[in-house]
């Protein structure tokens, strides 16, 4: 393997260590999931709801402090990894079946479908998500619903140039050659014997738009622009921004949970990343 | 290389068609119709009318977009009523401020990026290697709004040493230099903050270019000549581990202008930030659109150009 070739070249014979940042990462993100599971539990409650006297620092009472409007930030925290979750997954598992569906059936079928597909794809890569996305709120109106879609349809791109790929070099690989020897064509073949083997890239490409949807998420709400009805951290940044000065609290925690959440699906894209590279390294 | 330059050229032009297409569908399925899509909600009979007439609203729908396809051709990207003036008009006049954000905090993020990129694949899974690709990946994580936040509250409220907000002190009636150099502490914060967003992707494809480059052969070749570890990294392999890291810079448009905006927001810095702001306050579609389809015309031309770039510096790619 060339790394470790490099790694040797200048002194170190190690060979890059995943697991670590990998195991970080797995508990980031069961944090993140936990409190988007037990919400009602950690911190029970309407998040929009007064809870207590205005601009109160953390306490007791309080971990995270209060509001200008006497909101709980812990309640509002924790019930927002709820709204980022629900984007960040929805978008994902959007992306990935568009993405595979997509490059599966062009590197597949190849022809003048790949070409046209591929194009299509292009100018999906080329689309700014995040001005498309204020555009759709200002035409369609700002829900989750809308934002949801619009992320998942300008995402997919990436994916599906990377199920294309794997799906290209799958198909030369002998056991697939035996596979359509043995008569197993079409689908079936596409399916039960080539997908499996372009799985983890086109995972981990999955993972990091996770992070990438809670991301322009939490910036539409930061601007003012996201579901006014979801209790999300960048609507709460967008309230921390004319009081940041007052009350520190009010941006520090919800920043630092877009942080671990973002963090977290980086590290297990990462991961996934790597062991395909070990794996494919020690076959 | 001409009839290269010739066949990216126009592989690009379908892209632009399908943006405006893809504009021309959203205003035309928007609730209200096309009409409040293009015109806004506050004009009165009498604009609603010209509007009508200059952009065919009457007329069906294929003739519709042929007008829209002959206006955008010419230029015209819709009118703000609210403004007064033509949409791209307004968008123009607020780009050089904006870009006053995106050079510096791009070039500092080039050279910082870059060399710490370098510095992690010369100690490839050492202790600085994973200090650099930690911070790589934390710099990927925050928002670059929060980040400006806590730029704020840190810099400008605690330590008082730069301003909060804005791009020039109202108190002052400075000239010249000393105009400039207000302007400039202005600039301090909201550049930082772009930088540390700009930074890390760079820094991770500068390390992992520069980590393959390493295991090239010529290297093993100058290491074996005798030239000292540092040379062969900095004269030899950096020079063609650069390729994707203009790769990383062309493909970065969209993302670079997404920062800006947010980070003007928090700095109330007058460029398209602001303008984007008041814009969707306002419904003024024809400022977000124009904006939409002027970002993505500048990723279209930026991976052109990055293309005819690694085109230029690479000539086994022009034959494949």
């Amino acid at each position: 393997m060339r790394s470790e070739r490099v790694a040797e070249r200048f002194g170190r014979a190690r060979a890059p260590r995943a697991a670590p940042s990998l195991w970080l990462g797995v508990g980031l993100a069961a944090l993140v999931v936990l409190a988007a599971l037990l919400a009602p539990l950690l911190a029970p409650g309407d998040p929009f709801a007064a809870a207590g006297r205005p601009f109160l620092p953390p306490s007791a009472a309080h971990p995270f402090g209060t509001d200008d409007l006497g909101r709980d930030v812990w309640r509002a925290v924790i019930h927002g990894s709820r709204v980022s979750l629900l984007v960040g997954v929805s978008v994902a598992a959007i992306t990935l079946v568009l993405g595979l569906a997509v490059g599966a059936i062009a590197g597949f079928v190849g022809g003048w479908l790949d070409d046209l597909l591929m194009r299509i794809t292009e100018f999906v890569l080329v689309l700014p998500r995040f001005f498309l996305a204020l555009v759709v709120v200002a035409l369609f109106g700002a829900s989750l619903g809308n934002l949801i879609l619009v992320l998942a349809l300008s995402g997919w791109g990436l994916t599906a140039r990377v199920a294309r790929a794997g799906v290209l070099a799958a198909k030369q690989r002998e056991y697939v050659l035996a596979a359509r020897a043995l008569g197993a064509a079409g689908p079936r073949l596409l399916l039960r014997h080539v997908l499996p083997n372009v799985m983890a890239p086109v995972l981990a490409y999955a993972a990091l738009q996770v992070g990438n949807a809670i991301v322009v998420e939490a910036s539409l709400s930061f601007l003012g622009f996201g579901d006014p009805n979801a209790m999300s951290w960048g609507y709460l940044l967008n309230g921390a921004q004319a009081f940041v000065r007052r009350a520190w609290w009010l941006s520090i925690f919800p920043g630092l949970a877009i942080v671990i959440t973002v963090l977290a699906v980086n590290l297990l894209a990462d991961g996934v990343r790597d062991r395909r590279v070990a794996s494919a390294s020690n076959a | 290389m001409l009839a290269y330059l010739a066949r990216r050229v126009l592989q690009a032009l379908p892209l632009l068609l399908a943006v405006v297409l893809v504009t021309f569908a959203l205003v035309e399925l928007a609730p209200g119709g096309p009409l409040v899509a293009l015109a806004g909600e506050d004009g009165d009979a009498a604009y609603y009318a010209s509007m009508r007439e200059r952009y065919g609203l009457d007329r069906p729908v294929h003739e519709r977009l042929a007008v829209y396809l002959g206006r955008v051709a010419r230029g015209d990207l819709g009118y703000s009523y609210r403004l007064q003036r033509p949409a791209l008009q307004a968008v123009l006049e607020r780009l050089p401020a904006t870009l006053l954000l995106i050079a510096p905090a791009l070039v500092l993020a080039a050279v910082i990026g870059v060399g710490a990129g370098a510095l992690a694949a010369r100690h490839a899974y050492g202790a600085l290697d994973t200090v650099v690709s930690g911070a790589t990946l934390l710099g990927h994580a925050i928002p670059v709004f929060w980040l400006a936040q806590l730029l704020t509250l840190g810099f400008a409220y605690h330590l008082e040493l730069f301003p909060v907000q804005g791009m020039r002190d109202a108190r002052s009636d400075a000239t010249g230099l000393a105009a400039a150099l207000d302007v400039a502490r202005h600039m301090v914060l909201p550049v930082t903050a772009l930088t540390v967003q700009y930074l890390a992707p760079i820094a991770r494809v500068a390390r992992a270019s520069l980590v393959d480059v390493l295991a090239a052969d010529y290297v093993r070749t100058a290491t074996a000549k005798g030239l000292a570890a540092p040379r062969v990294v900095y004269k030899h392999a950096l020079r063609n581990a650069m390729l994707p890291v203009v790769t990383v810079i062309g493909a970065q448009v969209a993302f670079m202008a997404s920062g800006a905006v947010l980070t003007e927001t928090v700095f109330a810095w007058p460029g398209l930030g602001r303008l984007l702001m008041s814009a969707m306050l306002a419904r003024d579609l024809a400022v977000i659109s124009a904006m939409f389809v002027l970002i993505t015309v500048a990723v279209v031309v930026s991976t052109l150009v990055v293309d005819l770039l690694y085109a230029a510096l690479d000539p086994r790619i022009r034959y494949a």
